[in-house]
């Protein structure tokens, strides 16, 4: 029984190995002055001070955190009215007709959604940059957003609407007063998944966003296709302190609501891979 | 709840499913009847019948197979082993984190790891293997996909394994079953439906990345993913573009419908 969890820590351990090594690689070599990634010549800040210098990059960067904290409120506002209008519903039909419908932008791949969403904008008639990009931004997040406050609203017992609207509440109290608190972690949880989205999402974004207009990812696209540059290596450093930051955030938040991180996992597993 | 005249504050719900879920499905399909000069035709479709597109399609769906087939290998017993560790909450976020890291950096990564000077080949190098072009193959596509998309295949599986009954493989083995028989016979299938989403966590995605495929594969590999954004972002031809996109549809569809019905029960 020892020797055989001992086999089983080694593979675990490798596992972990395989999936931190190439985040590490990227964050050793930010050091490097010798400007590769292969050969370690000695320790510099000189990429660090390269991105900060960079005000192109910057201002990219101030694009991509707008975007993403603009989409996320929005989506999320219209996401806590959809899961209202699926919990609405009451034939079982039209739910999971609903449902689907709610998850279907989920389940595409990322090209289909970013040519369909070049194709609508074209038609439209809207411009390509900051506008479509929080368009398509807030579109691909609220699927997401609603999935997370869903199961809140699911689990909130329908008594408590009743007394209260028993007791005199007008449907805005009873909106504001008693269904929003319940729903709160529903909520932030569906803030933040829409916010790593956001943050993440290359494809949709690639597609949608005009000349001119960039954020991080398209940016990082863009400069990677040109070759190694240790500028990349130093900004992914400081994204992945940031992210790592914005995660224990969040956790820190959810561990006082008390709501286990497995339920979660659970969700961002069902939601597939983010963009 | 009964007055059904006041939910106008449903509107901007349900305005975006039409205008951002129904609408652009039609108008892909809708733009798929048009060739390049604008004109009315079928001719995108009778185009998808060549073996140009033909091989572009099994050349996908073999690589979205091999991925997902992989990231299953390596995710399974990573799985099995989590739920079996002291702090799973702890090891399983650790798991989730680097998901988190941008997609495009992970990939980037692998560009220095991979490369010529990179460590792989040192290590090729140092085995007297020698130097070997791992960048810009099909080997590489497969290996950084199955890594980006691995923690995607672990979670699923991860929870369908901590919710199955422990006692039924106990009661396995006091009935004599071997360790092999009672994974074959009982865990595996109690699992299943964590198998089956996780595969279609990965395998979907994987047949329409077309970054990994830019960056590592040098465009040696070809996916529908690739086709598209080359026909809407380079060639201009929207129209065979969406053709390609139509058949990707219709392919997720399929996939939802054969694994929707699990899905369901599982949520209700």
């Amino acid at each position: 029984m020892k020797n055989k969890n001992g086999i089983a820590n080694i593979y675990l351990v490798l596992v972990f190995l395989v999936l931190y090594a190439p985040i590490f690689y990227l964050m050793y070599y930010s050091f490097n002055s010798g400007g590769t990634m292969h050969e370690f010549e000695g320790f510099t800040l000189d990429y660090y001070r390269e991105v900060v210098a960079d005000t192109r990059l910057m201002i990219i960067m101030i694009n991509t955190l707008v975007i993403a904290l603009l989409s996320s409120a929005i989506a999320t506002l219209i996401a806590i009215i959809g899961a209202l209008a699926i919990q609405h519903v009451r034939s079982r039909r039209a739910k999971n007709t609903l449902l689907s419908l709610n998850n279907v932008l989920i389940v595409s791949p990322d090209v289909i959604i970013g040519a369909s969403f070049l194709i609508l904008f074209t038609i439209v008639g809207i411009k390509l940059g900051f506008t479509s990009v929080l368009l398509s931004h807030v579109a691909f997040s609220i699927p997401i957003a609603v999935i997370m406050i869903l199961p809140h609203l699911q689990e909130m017992s329908p008594t408590l609407t009743d007394a209260a609207r028993d007791l005199g509440a007008t449907r805005r109290d009873v909106l504001t007063k008693v269904i929003l608190p319940i729903i709160k972690p529903g909520i932030f949880s569906g803030f933040f998944m829409a916010l790593t989205y956001s943050l993440d999402d290359f494809a949709v974004t690639f597609f949608v966003t005009g000349n001119g207009y960039s954020t991080l990812s398209v940016e990082i696209y863009s400069r990677a296709r040109q070759g190694v540059s240790l500028s990349i290596n130093a900004l992914s450093t400081l994204i992945f302190l940031f992210t790592i930051l914005l995660v224990i955030g969040y956790y820190y938040l959810n561990q006082r609501k008390s709501r286990p991180a497995m339920h979660i996992a659970e969700q961002v597993a069902e939601a597939g891979v983010p963009r | 709840m009964k007055s059904k005249g006041k939910s106008y504050y449903l509107i901007p719900y349900y305005l975006w499913i039409a205008l951002f879920v129904i609408a652009p499905v039609l108008l892909v399909i809708y733009y798929s009847l048009f060739d390049l000069d604008g004109k009315l035709t079928l001719d995108n479709y009778v185009n998808f019948f060549t073996p140009v597109y033909m091989r572009m399609m099994m050349n996908s769906f073999w690589y979205a197979f091999l991925i997902t087939l992989f990231s299953l290998l390596v995710a399974y017993p990573a799985a099995y082993l989590l739920t079996r560790t002291k702090h799973k909450q702890l090891w399983l976020l650790l798991i989730i984190l680097p998901t988190w890291i941008n997609l495009l950096l992970k990939t980037y990564a692998f560009i220095g790891i991979f490369g010529t000077f990179g460590p792989v080949n040192n290590f090729f190098d140092l085995v007297g293997l020698g130097e070997q072009q791992i960048l810009f193959t099909g080997f590489s596509f497969v290996f950084v996909s199955v890594y980006i998309f691995i923690p995607f295949m672990i979670l699923p599986i991860f929870s369908a394994l901590d919710e199955m009954n422990l006692s039924l493989v106990d009661a396995a083995r006091d009935l004599g079953a071997s360790g092999w028989t009672t994974f074959r016979r009982v865990v595996f299938p109690l699992t299943i439906s964590g198998v089956r989403s996780g595969c279609m966590a990965v395998f979907i995605p994987a047949l329409s990345l077309f970054m990994i495929t830019r960056l590592i594969a040098g465009n040696r590999v070809i996916t529908l993913g690739t086709a598209i954004e080359q026909h809407f972002l380079v060639t201009q031809d929207w129209g065979m573009g969406s053709t390609v996109a139509v058949f990707l549809i219709a392919i997720m569809a399929l996939f939802m419908i054969l694994t929707g019905s699990s899905r369901k029960g599982g949520r209700a």
